[in-house]
């Protein structure tokens, strides 16, 4: 399980879970559909914009807010925690043991594979954006666009690591699954993905930036929509990488930790 | 008859049986569902905290809406959606044909498979929250309201009940059919606003497609006393139409289930 073998075996990976997304691409599309939560609260904010704007936001405020967290999720989601559940329940995670690859980095693969497959449901999405709202409230920054999409890989790393850790947690315990729907349910509130963060009161929103949630979707999403110019974008991108980096080694202690308890029922 | 309600009956302890053994989990349960109530409530507090109406209705007429959402979802998953999950691995296995060799109505058996009463806690928050709610408001429904409000509720129970024979039918054709739930839930979710808040085609799909209007909202409307009677006729009829038609589908279905091991 070296380094090297394991860099040498990541394309071929990546080929094989991209012909997996495309093979079973009608279960994809509906993973991609239970995450269009965003148009809906758009709709909803865009009737409480009707009369007057609320803060920063009018109708098409909301309307690139919105669209931009729908691209943001959509780009950088991962949901390992439920085939890592399966596995471990189902015993056949003593197969993927015997790889010689790492099991998460198999994940991570396969994660990551499905990416142009949301690209391409993503993309009218964007230019759907842009012709609305005639691009104004879209940073027009080259560099911080930039910033943009490295903030992109930043919100996949944590969400990844996150999602492998809970799911590693099912070796140790049976109700895992509920540790990840209070995860879901905090990521609903502090993230901004249902409401964006300036709308609550300033005690809330100083919280919600301090825990990791902003910097799953809030982040990137304003860093799209022009709030940060390029210092400050850059110093949310570092805190986003520290906060993934140090979600990455939790994920591969309790991993390294949880496997040794491992004993393949029914397997 | 007689023989259903008793067949049901039975269905009925032994989920409570098996609910009872994880004790536990019971209050785990409970306590998350409460949890959960308050904690969905989060951003309703906060976009009302901004505007004292939206589109006509003010924070406790809302309230009451999110009261019916609640009561709703309680019985989606404790009653509708634990069966659903079982019947789709059936079909995935093969073993439904256990079930279908049993002497009694194959729809009526899968669909009372499996309860989760420890969700009725759900519900009485749901009906607390209402009760609070019309008090804030201080209002006191007319008896004629009630009745038309408890009608229509009985009407969105039998509605989610259809959608979920509906999902298992598609299970005969299609399979894997988990993430269809997911669909279905994150769709149910848009059910905690109150449907005339959205326009154009929002509208037209939470009130024809998915029928979350008739569900989460006319009740509410009818306790407030604004809605139509002819509206609330209306999505009766429709609701007796859906159910209708997907028992017809059921038995379509279920023709063409070929056992999956043999």
């Amino acid at each position: 399980m070296s380094l090297r073998s394991t860099l040498k075996a990541y394309p071929t990976l990546l080929r094989v879970g991209l012909a997996e997304a495309v093979a079973y691409r009608a279960e994809f599309l509906v993973w991609m559909l239970t995450m269009t939560m965003p148009l809906v609260m758009l709709a909803l904010m865009s009737a409480v914009a009707r009369e007057a704007p609320i803060g920063r936001f009018d109708q098409n405020g909301f309307v690139s807010y919105y669209l931009t967290t729908l691209i943001v999720r959509q780009m950088t989601g991962a949901w390992v925690v439920w085939e890592l559940v399966r596995e471990v329940r189902e015993g056949t995670l003593a197969l993927r043991l015997l790889r010689p690859i790492h099991p998460l980095v198999g994940h991570s693969a396969d994660s990551l594979a499905a990416i142009p497959m949301r690209g391409l449901i993503v993309l009218p999405v964007a230019v759907i954006m842009l012709i609305a709202t005639s691009g104004h409230d879209v940073t027009h920054d080259p560099w911080v666009v930039v910033i943009f999409l490295a903030s992109l890989g930043g919100a996949w790393l944590l969400n990844f690591a996150v999602s492998a850790t809970i799911g590693t947690l099912a070796l140790y315990m049976e109700s895992s699954m509920s540790i990840w729907e209070l995860w879901l349910g905090c990521f609903m509130i502090f993230s901004g993905y249902l409401l964006p963060l300036e709308l609550f009161p300033p005690w809330l929103e100083r919280f919600a930036r301090l825990l990791p949630f902003a910097y799953l979707q809030a982040v990137p999403v304003e860093i799209l929509t022009g709030m940060h110019d390029r210092t400050s974008a850059l110093h949310q991108l570092g805190a986003q990488y520290a906060y993934a980096a140090a979600a990455v080694l939790v994920m591969a202690l309790v991993w390294r930790r949880g496997v040794k308890r491992f004993a393949a029922f029914g397997g | 008859m007689r023989r259903y309600l008793r067949l049901f009956a039975v269905q009925l302890r032994a989920s409570i049986e098996l609910a009872l053994q994880y004790r536990v989990d019971f209050f785990v349960g409970g306590a998350m569902a409460l949890f959960w109530l308050f904690w969905n409530l989060v951003p309703m507090v906060v976009v009302w905290g901004r505007r004292p109406t939206i589109a006509g209705w003010g924070f406790w007429e809302a309230l009451l809406v999110v009261a019916w959402f609640t009561l709703l979802r309680g019985v989606l998953e404790g009653a509708v959606q634990p069966s659903l999950v079982q019947v789709v691995e059936h079909i995935r296995k093969g073993t439904l044909d256990f079930v279908l060799i049993k002497p009694a109505d194959a729809q009526f058996l899968v669909s009372t498979a499996r309860f989760e009463p420890w969700r009725g806690l759900d519900s009485l928050g749901a009906i607390a929250l209402a009760v609070y709610a019309l008090h804030r408001l201080g209002r006191v429904p007319a008896p004629g309201e009630v009745a038309i409000a408890l009608l229509l509720t009985i009407a969105a129970c039998a509605l989610l009940y259809a959608f979920a024979i509906l999902v298992v039918s598609a299970a005969f054709w299609v399979v894997r059919l988990d993430n269809l739930i997911y669909l279905f839930n994150s769709v149910f979710d848009a059910g905690r606003w109150p449907s005339t808040v959205f326009q154009g085609a929002w509208r037209v799909l939470f009130t024809f497609v998915v029928p979350l209007a008739l569900m989460t909202t006319y009740p509410p409307l009818a306790l407030l006393g604004r809605l139509k009677v002819s509206t609330a006729i209306a999505g009766l009829a429709g609701a007796v139409a859906f159910v209708t038609m997907a028992r017809l589908i059921w038995l379509r279905a279920i023709g063409h289930y070929t056992s999956a091991s043999s």
